[in-house]
């Protein structure tokens, strides 16, 4: 495995008095697509968002390019270089697209180059630039996902991490977004991603989590995975 | 003997959404019946239509003989069918006891005061809270609060026990704490429907499993059957399908 771009050890977190992860450890391996899988309620949103810190971890670390970022505030991270890309899109949905793409860059690192960026988004989303003055509510499901990954790659990211971006898409749609994802990771993005379908996750990852109950179930390379039964019991109980 | 509750081609739609689509299934007396499915197949939907929150918009919910759909929360208490709710409230400002007392008072055999403490005792004995009875609610702990939530539902002396999600939040002792009071209450011969996500423990608990997906019955079995339908895999891993396609166009 490539050197890891994030590391998070035995981390647990919940909300108020209920505990949702019970020391859950990964890596993220840099230019590498990693996968988080499993069922409703093992935990997979509470950890994208203890590592992105839009919650705070209880216990535990997580370690960006070889640095402490357990308990930064989530402005920070985003300078650092994290973007979520949050279930359900949370865009901006009575702002334009542009707008969208724009707040995307609210950093200083992705003001930087913001021209460069917005180009860039919209070769990878050609859609999203025949749509510039649309109000983002208005977009199809599709393209909303379209605009929130676009919007996660405007705050020039080390490392986008992506809840669960095939919910409620049409087939072909979702083939689309992952081709997409593919094409970014090979272009060197480091990619965290919680995808609700098995094996969509494991044809697209380099390495996947398997989370269950709040724990890693098991985890590995993901033709080593698909072979064994681990991951029905992880979903199934037995 | 007849099922102790039988659904008969029970619908509820809200608006286009299918919450729960002609399902049909019985709990046999003395039985553990597990229900799962993923996200939003209708499970709680179908515990609030067999508990009276939501009337259905067709179908037959008989328990113990009688139909009762649509009849309020309250009376279907009364005819000894009980739940533990997934987010637990208790009465904050009272004990345990009184939290159970009450539960004992609107439940199966309508006691008179003294009576219910009888009843509130046993249920708190067999949900191991003792040492807690004087404790008021709010000071609870959640796994603590979870259980007053089945000693509650427990006090009303039921007949059937409707569990939703009572294992969700706990750590791995209190987990396995609260099965053993689930299976002293089944010794009792309380009949139980449940709701767990923690598969492991629902698998090993139910005799019987009925899978829902997008508010339809999906399947019915053994543990050991239903883990292994391939419809039910499916419902659960995803569609194979896209992964193929995506791996062909890449």
């Amino acid at each position: 495995m490539p050197d890891a771009l994030l590391q998070v050890e035995a981390l647990e977190a919940g909300y108020g008095e209920v505990q949702v992860l019970w020391g859950v450890s990964l890596n993220a391996g840099s230019g590498q697509l990693t996968a988080i899988v499993g069922a409703n309620g093992a935990g997979k949103t509470t950890m994208l968002r203890a590592i992105a810190g839009t919650i705070a971890p209880w216990r535990g670390r997580v370690t960006f390019q070889g640095k402490d970022v357990t308990r930064l505030p989530t402005n920070v991270k985003s300078a650092r270089g994290f973007a979520l890309v949050p279930e359900g899109r949370q865009l901006f949905s009575a702002m334009t697209v542009d707008e969208n793409l724009e707040l995307g860059a609210f950093s200083k690192r992705a003001a930087r180059n913001y021209s460069q960026r917005l180009d860039q988004a919209f070769s990878v989303f050609p859609r999203l630039a025949e749509r510039r003055r649309q109000i983002a509510g208005t977009l199809s499901g599709g393209e909303q996902q379209m605009l929130a990954l676009a919007r996660g790659l405007m705050s020039d990211p080390e490392i986008l991490i992506i809840d669960e971006m095939s919910l409620g898409l049409a087939p072909v749609l979702v083939c689309q977004l992952f081709m997409t994802l593919k094409t970014l990771k090979e272009a060197g993005l480091t990619i965290l991603l919680v995808e609700q379908n098995v094996h969509l996750a494991l044809a697209v990852s380099d390495y996947a989590y398997v989370l269950a109950e709040g724990r890693v179930f098991t985890e590995g390379l993901p033709a080593v995975l698909a072979a064994k039964p681990e991951i029905r019991r992880a979903y199934l109980g037995m | 003997m007849t099922a102790l509750l039988e659904l008969d081609g029970v619908r509820k739609w809200f608006g286009g959404l299918h919450a729960v689509d002609d399902v049909s299934f019985a709990v046999e007396r003395g039985e553990i019946l597990g229900l799962i499915g993923p996200n939003g197949a209708g499970k709680t939907t179908l515990f609030n239509l067999i508990n009276g929150v939501y009337t259905p918009d067709a179908g037959r919910i008989v328990f113990d003989g009688t139909d009762i759909a649509g009849e309020k929360p309250y009376r279907i208490a009364r005819h000894g069918l009980a739940r533990a709710h997934q987010i637990v409230q208790p009465l904050a400002n009272m004990t345990v006891l009184e939290n159970c007392m009450v539960g004992a008072c609107f439940g199966r055999e309508n006691l008179p005061l003294a009576r219910a403490h009888e009843a509130a005792l046993e249920a708190i004995a067999i949900a191991g809270l003792e040492d807690r009875r004087a404790t008021l609610a709010m000071h609870l702990t959640i796994a603590a609060k979870k259980r007053l939530e089945l000693a509650r539902a427990l006090a009303g002396r039921p007949w059937l026990l409707l569990l939703d999600e009572v294992l969700a939040g706990l750590n791995p002792t209190e987990v396995e704490h609260m099965i053993g009071i689930i299976g002293r209450i089944r010794a009792r011969g309380v009949t139980i429907l449940m709701i767990e996500h923690l598969m492991q423990a629902i698998m090993s608990l139910s005799d019987r499993i009925v899978v829902l997906d997008f508010g339809e019955k999906l399947a019915e079995g053994l543990p050991s059957e239903v883990s292994r339908d391939p419809l039910v895999i499916e419902a659960y891993l995803g569609d194979p399908k896209l992964a193929a396609e995506l791996q062909r166009g890449s």
